[in-house]
């Protein structure tokens, strides 16, 4: 049973065309296509073919062939744009692949976003027959997993409520109850466990790990390498829309994605084009440094680090009242700190003409994970070099609490200095 | 128990295999799909029905208001001092009897039409035949139609008319004039998800088309010679029938089996086109 083959990809290709993910066209373009057309073909025999085809058309995937068994969790890794989603896309039946053929052995559920065709107006309880019907359900299904999914979300009492009376906590546990509940024997989730707080995270994932239990398998996108890697039995890394890495090694193909950001920002700063600002102060560099003074590709909870920003002051301008800022986000998007000189001390108020300005933090409150930052230069609250994504922070798990022992990965953002202590009264 | 039943159930889903490959040209409609999606059909048309009247004052009234007034519109200036000719039949119930298919037709097709780009959330996220959409676009009208009904009935009373044998036939008009808008709305529904300019065409298409139709005036007002072309506006033949089915008023001729034909044709061609296209909807809605 273990042996049983759930999904075969063999060279699955996506192409689009540059410019058909454009809202839309309208009738004018299409006409003036058509009419332009043959004038077109005439100036294009002139030109090399291949020169054509590699203007007009992207390939968001290329050449992808894997398998996954039956009753497997297999984890995708990728930065954004490696064609995850699309891929997650084209096996769900949304999009049609260019090339290539897949074939899968069951009923496909797919998760790709919580709460699809949730309807504000209407209640819970009718949200979770739609909702299940949307996604593949049938009515007696729907009623078999009634009481295990209002019991799974935990919002009895809102049942008859509209949803668009619910806070964002519910109506995301309400829906992730109605998909985790749907008995496919094949299940596609795409991010949605970054939704939610910790402690439904963890139901999620434990959810996830009993579905692959029961002999269904599960295909899962998830930025939470923790969490891919307590799950997974397989991952793939991509990377520009092709297979990178293929493993049954999980934490093996983890390492590999971690080697691939390590690269991408290693981009001097000096050579962005992405940036915003007057430009008379450049950034040129931004990484974290250790107590050595060594630059570090991979950090750790709990160390010292020294975030430097080395800078280029190419015009001759006044150079005080300068506040800088390091702005550390998560990959999906929320704010984890804003480091600032201006709020943490005072603003510059002389600064050389070439140099670094450094940002110690003596103990790195970071939970294990990828964040990325963004960097910012102001001087008389005027922006002079702003990047965003100019940086990726890895955090490897450390011994924040100076205990001798690493703790077990956290869900959240950030560690907290804490003092524990039993007192009588 | 339960578990077993279940282990069943699952053991048998493992048979269906899914082919993924793309595919190019003409495809046909795949019936027994959208068979068994017919729940999701439905609980779309039931969505429509309890979202749409949430929050107005005079609710499901609308379904009513709307016919109604365009008959005391269309009676007093059309019936009342342009002096059109009902053939005998008070001009209140001749226009109402035609306005029931018509506004069926009308709102069939801008709900289809409007239900993919109203959808495009879903239909990015998730799998299911696409043409389930439209198609509840056009069924959804049906409620309404019921409700304005109810009127038509008041109306017959009020001026003492009997419905004779014919009205055994309504069934099989409401199904042409379902057919009619699926047919428009397929073809409009696939085109609006390209080209957005289909949802500006289609006020101005109800219109032209409304007054195309024998909605005012009866089909004998046109020389006898123009009848049969007549036919090839599917809603000429929908509404003489209804006027026939429930009035009593001239039976279709021929003019039937043309806008029967052109139905046929519009269907199948809207469901090609639509089918040809639906591959792409999610890449470009």
């Amino acid at each position: 049973m273990g042996k049983e083959l759930a999904i075969q990809v063999r060279h699955i290709g996506k192409r689009y065309k540059i410019g058909q993910r454009e809202p839309y066209k309208t009738l004018r373009d299409a006409i003036a296509n058509m009419t332009s057309a043959p004038i077109k073909l005439l100036k294009q025999r002139n030109k090399l073919v291949k020169n054509r085809s590699s203007q007009e058309y992207f390939w968001a995937l290329k050449d992808i062939s894997f398998d996954v068994e039956r009753g497997e969790i297999m984890g995708f890794f990728g930065r954004n744009g490696a064609g995850k989603s699309t891929l997650l896309k084209i096996l769900s039946r949304i999009t049609m692949p260019t090339e290539g053929d897949i074939t899968m052995h069951g009923r496909v559920g797919s998760l790709l976003e919580v709460g699809t065709g949730f309807h504000p107006e209407l209640t819970g309880r009718e949200n979770i027959f739609l909702n299940g019907s949307i996604l593949g359900m049938r009515k007696g299904e729907i009623e078999d997993k009634f009481d295990e999914i209002v019991k799974f979300s935990d919002v009895e009492r809102f049942l008859d409520t509209p949803v668009k009376r619910y806070s964002s906590g519910m109506y995301v546990r309400l829906a992730f109850a109605v998909a985790a509940n749907f008995d496919s024997e094949i299940l596609l989730v795409d991010e949605v466990l970054a939704v939610g707080d910790s402690q439904f995270q963890k139901k999620c994932l434990a959810k996830m790990g009993q579905i692959a239990e029961e002999g269904r398998t599960v295909l899962l996108i998830s930025h939470n390498l923790a969490s891919i890697s307590a799950l997974c039995s397989k991952a793939i890394v991509l990377k520009g829309g092709s297979i990178d890495f293929l493993s049954n090694n999980v934490n093996e193909a983890i390492q590999h994605y971690l080697g691939q950001i390590g690269e991408i920002s290693k981009i001097s700063l000096a050579d962005r084009t992405d940036r915003q600002g007057k430009g008379q102060i450049r950034m040129i560099h931004f990484a974290p440094y250790n107590d050595k003074g060594c630059e570090q590709t991979i950090i750790t909870s709990g160390q010292f680090v020294d975030f430097r920003i080395y800078y280029n002051n190419i015009v001759n301008i006044d150079r005080n009242n300068i506040i800088s800022a390091i702005n550390i986000v998560t990959q999906t998007g929320p704010l984890v700190s804003l480091l600032n000189n201006q709020v943490a001390s005072e603003p510059f108020e002389s600064i050389p003409g070439q140099g670094y300005i450094s940002c110690i933090v003596e103990k790195l409150p970071l939970v294990p994970g990828i964040f990325t930052v963004n960097l910012v230069i102001k001087q008389n609250e005027i922006v002079q070099d702003l990047i965003l994504d100019a940086a990726t922070l890895i955090v490897e798990p450390g011994d924040f609490y100076r205990t001798g022992k690493i703790p077990p990965s956290s869900p959240g953002c950030v560690f907290f200095d804490q003092k524990w202590s039993v007192v009588s009264v | 128990m339960k578990n077993i039943a279940k282990h069943e159930c699952f053991e048998k889903n493992i048979g269906s295999i899914i082919y993924i490959k793309p595919t190019d040209g003409w495809i046909p409609v795949d019936l027994g799909e959208l068979y068994s999606y017919r729940e999701l059909l439905y609980n779309f048309i039931l969505r429509d029905l309890k979202v749409r009247y949430k929050q107005t004052i005079l609710g499901a009234s609308w379904a009513i208001i709307q016919p109604l007034f365009m008959m005391i519109i269309f009676t007093l200036f059309f019936g009342k001092f342009a002096k059109i000719p009902s053939e005998g039949i008070p001009y209140p119930l001749f226009s109402y009897a035609a306005l029931l298919p018509w506004t069926l037709f009308a709102e069939g097709i801008t709900r289809s039409t409007n239900s993919m780009i109203q959808n495009s959330g879903i239909m990015t996220k998730v799998y299911f035949p696409r043409m389930i959409l439209p198609l509840s676009g056009i069924i959804s009208p049906l409620v309404d139609f019921a409700v304005a009904f109810g009127v038509l009935v008041v109306l017959m009373i009020y001026y003492g008319f009997a419905p004779t044998m014919n009205i055994l036939w309504l069934p099989a008009f409401i199904l042409l004039a379902l057919m009619t808008s699926l047919g428009i709305g397929l073809w409009l529904s696939a085109l609006n998800v390209q080209y957005r300019d289909f949802q500006y065409v289609i006020p101005f298409l109800i219109q032209i088309w409304l007054f195309a139709s024998p909605v005012v005036y009866p089909a004998s007002l046109l020389p006898e010679s123009y009848q049969l072309i007549y036919g090839l506006n599917p809603m000429a033949g929908v509404i003489e029938g209804f006027r026939w089915a429930l009035l009593g008023m001239n039976p279709p001729s021929s003019m039937i089996l043309i806008s029967t034909l052109i139905v046929i044709i519009l269907d199948i061609s809207g469901a090609f086109y639509f089918k040809r296209t639906e591959k792409i909807f999610a890449d470009v809605v």
